[in-house]
């Protein structure tokens, strides 16, 4: 979808910004909200570049730098760190060979850290793009990425 | 609508709830709530789905619920059959899955060791 | 992690009970006990076997092996035997295998009876189809809610004694009666589902399992508080949520149950749903108004509260989802029904996410009033593994670090608050002793230095000197005046910052410094 047509499917008032941006960053490639991006949904809500900005900024779902394909947000919170998920994100890194907020150079995955996901009962948990996955454990990490890896 | 419209709704959703049980044998229920899913619920569902086709079993349908709150026995499947205690199988894999068509729906005998309770 | 490598069924009927079943059980758990084999075998309670006139029937799984007529001598034998040294006890071998056996009837605790109101539907319906929940009387109670006038709505809600339940403890009734007597052309009903406390999905069962049981709560506040158009404010990442939700709204539509004239009664009302975009802060009313306006999720000033001049400044009540997923049991079922749950205070059920080193982890839905032990033990099957409890974070990052002494409190939103503790949002994260306090605080900090907004500034350098320090001390590099710090800036902040994001950090750390003071300064290197 061109972003004309995203634009279009919202009236252009300011309560609909963080839909618009949801959007515009989806269908961006690069999973993120370019310079452009942001220049549109300025525009069409006839408000300030900078404003726009510094929403965006604001909300950790949106990335002002490109992303790869697959987005992997391992939580951290207090119930998945009990659980373990520490270990988890050291070996996603030493897989990865990144560090968090980084993507690997394949541009296959970006490795990000996330507040409380709401799968504690089946903690330590990640999201991969919008798919939840839980109980995890290296093994399981592996099947995953593997089988990312294989999509084109 | 108003609310003579609603209660006669009610009534036909209550007499379709029954009916979809009668028409059908078994009804193979899967918890499709996030934990769920993040356990594996999707492939669960799907190799029930798979299996009962590839079987021909006509009488037999997969629903989808919420989440009951057991996230330790997540993928949970409920299966309910006509005059018998609801099974309800914690922790299924797509394995556990197939034995489950094979072992309780087609042959008629409850597999024990998945089961966490009898309703 | 232990691997159970056998299970024992014991098959537990009038016939075997009068062969001695009962006994030859309590026989067969000590003899394992005994051996050392308890971590690696469970014993199980099975119905009726399907094989009568055989006495004792046990059945050793994964093998499948049936022995008959067991008796409490032929025990260490065959515990020895079968489940130590794997080989079979012939002469107890069944000689006829029977044709159908039923299955196992384990004791797990969150199957347990609960009195599920908030959750009755959630599990048991399918959540895409609205003709399952109208099947369980729903909607119904939007007819019985026209019938009453607005005030009376409010009235019935003001009998039942409902407390919200986002984690301050505020009376239903009364934000809406602000709402309500509220002057505007225009009000508004805020659904807050931007549940985002660390440790809690209670929302997300409903908004997953049962959002018509939402629907019709918001549909029963706006036509209490006047108001015509109402929002669900969901988190971004909980995808699932907006998916079912949006096809529900979609659903009533298609059914007049929103829209104009719903029912008939002259009330109109519509749904939108709204998506986060990732920031804890926004589960603060007046942040969540903010964003909902287009803005960064900063939090207001208060007064004047969202009741009098909200959304757009206009007034408005913001509910939690389980707040208003009681409302159409409290008014289809009656405010006297309601109080029979639950305590004088806090009248009702409250569900609760209870995870961390448990055996069954999970959602409970328990009466107010439930103590510690009972959730932990009676329902989440006790500390995994046998361990032994250490404490258990209560009411999620911003609540109490509880201790043994706190087990047998009755929890509800007034009685915590005499001990200086919270229900918060019902998450109980629970730690076994080999959890590390240190460890567990920095997690607890840093999740806040993330999530603080910047907007004033006890909470953004407070939360950044604060893990700092306790960065310091997991490294065990700290000095003896860091634990005086961590109460220090905390209780600055707690009386500075500007909204509870800030104020309530104190809590986890000093329940921590209470309770493990000791361990924590063991960390300090002399």
């Amino acid at each position: 979808m061109d972003k004309e047509a995203i634009l279009k499917k919202f009236k252009p008032t300011l309560d609909n910004i963080l839909y618009i941006l949801h959007d515009l960053q989806d269908e961006n490639p690069q999973h993120y909200l370019s310079k452009d991006d942001i220049k549109v949904c300025a525009d069409y809500l006839n408000i300030p570049y900078s404003y726009t900005h510094s929403v965006a900024s604001f909300y950790t779902m949106f990335s002002m730098k490109p992303r790869g394909r697959n987005i992997i947000r391992l939580c951290d919170s207090p119930p998945c760190h009990l659980m373990g998920s520490k270990s988890l994100l050291d070996y996603l890194q030493r897989t990865l060979k990144v560090t968090t907020g980084e993507t690997t150079k394949d541009g296959i995955f970006t490795l990000e850290l996330t507040s409380c996901l709401g799968a504690c009962g089946v903690a330590p948990a990640m999201m991969v793009n919008n798919e939840m996955f839980g109980n995890l454990t290296p093994e399981k990490v592996d099947t995953i990425l593997d089988k990312r890896r294989k999509e084109l | 609508m108003n609310l003579e419209e609603l209660k006669k709704i009610r009534e036909k959703a209550q007499k379709d709830v029954e009916l979809r049980q009668k028409g059908s044998r078994i009804r193979i229920v899967v918890g499709m709530g996030t934990s769920g899913i993040a356990a594996g619920a999707r492939d669960v569902l799907k190799a029930f789905v798979e299996e009962i086709s590839r079987r021909n079993l006509n009488d037999v349908i997969v629903t989808q619920t919420g989440e009951r709150g057991l996230a330790s026995q997540e993928p949970m499947v409920e299966v309910f059959e006509e005059g018998k205690p609801v099974v309800v199988y914690g922790n299924i894999t797509v394995e556990k899955a197939k034995r489950l068509i094979a072992e309780h729906v087609v042959n008629g005998n409850p597999v024990s060791e998945y089961a966490i309770e009898v309703m | 992690m232990n691997r159970v490598r056998n299970h024992v069924l014991i098959s537990i009927d009038a016939g075997t009970i009068m062969a001695g079943a009962r006994a030859v059980e309590k026989a067969l758990t000590e003899e394992i006990v005994r051996q050392g084999l308890s971590d690696e075998i469970t014993v199980l309670e099975t119905g009726s076997i399907g094989a009568t006139g055989q006495g004792v029937i046990i059945v050793v799984y994964p093998e499948g092996v049936y022995y008959g007529n067991v008796t409490v001598q032929d025990i260490p034998q065959l515990v020895e035997e079968h489940l130590l040294k794997g080989r079979l006890v012939k002469r107890l071998l069944l000689s006829e295998l029977p044709k159908q056996h039923v299955v196992t009837k384990e004791k797990t605790g969150l199957l347990k009876e609960q009195p599920r109101i908030v959750l009755r539907n959630s599990g048991i319906i399918d959540p895409e189809n609205i003709d399952e929940y109208i099947a369980r009387e729903g909607y119904e109670a939007i007819g019985k809610a026209f019938s009453l006038k607005p005030e009376g709505v409010i009235e019935e809600i003001k009998k039942s004694g409902l407390i919200g339940r986002g984690g301050a403890g505020f009376p239903t009734a009364m934000k809406w009666g602000f709402a309500h007597n509220a002057p505007g052309d225009q009000k508004y009903i805020i659904c807050n589902a931007d549940e985002g406390e660390p440790g809690t999905f209670k929302d997300r069962l409903i908004l997953e399992g049962d959002p018509h049981k939402l629907i019709e709560g918001m549909i029963i506040a706006g036509y209490a508080i006047g108001a015509t158009k109402g929002f669900i404010y969901i988190r971004g990442e909980y995808s699932l949520s907006i998916e079912r939700l949006e096809k529900a709204i979609a659903q009533a539509r298609q059914y007049e149950l929103l829209g104009d004239n719903i029912l008939e009664s002259g009330f109109s009302f519509d749904l939108s749903v709204m998506k986060g975009a990732g920031a804890y802060v926004c589960g603060e009313e007046t942040a969540l108004i903010e964003s909902l306006e287009g803005k960064r999720g900063h939090p207001r000033l208060k007064p004047p509260f969202p009741a009098i001049a909200g959304l757009w400044h206009k007034p408005t009540v913001v509910n939690n989802v389980e707040t208003l997923a009681n409302i159409p049991e409290i008014i289809w079922r009656g405010a006297t029904w309601y109080r029979g749950y639950g305590t004088e205070k806090c009248p009702g059920t409250k569900v609760y996410t209870i995870i961390g080193n448990v055996a069954t982890p999970g959602i409970i839905e328990a009466e107010m009033g439930t103590t510690l032990r009972d959730i932990i033990y009676e329902y989440a099957g006790g500390i995994k593994e046998g361990k032994k409890f250490k404490c258990a974070l209560v009411g999620g990052a911003a609540g109490a670090f509880l201790g043994p002494d706190m087990l047998d409190v009755q929890m509800d939103f007034a009685n915590l608050k005499e001990y200086a503790a919270v229900l918060g949002s019902g998450a109980i994260l629970v730690m076994d002793e080999d959890a590390d306090i240190v460890d567990m605080l920095q997690s607890v900090l840093h999740f806040f230095k993330h999530e603080s907004c910047g907007h004033c500034v006890p909470c953004r350098l407070g939360t950044a000197q604060l893990v700092k320090v306790i960065d310091r001390i997991a490294a065990s590099k700290g000095i003896k005046e860091d634990i005086e710090k961590l109460s220090n800036i905390s209780d600055v902040m707690r009386d500075t910052s500007f909204c509870p994001l800030g104020q309530s950090l104190c809590l986890p750390i000093s329940s921590a410094l209470k309770y493990f003071h000791d361990e924590v300064y063991a960390r300090i290197p002399l």
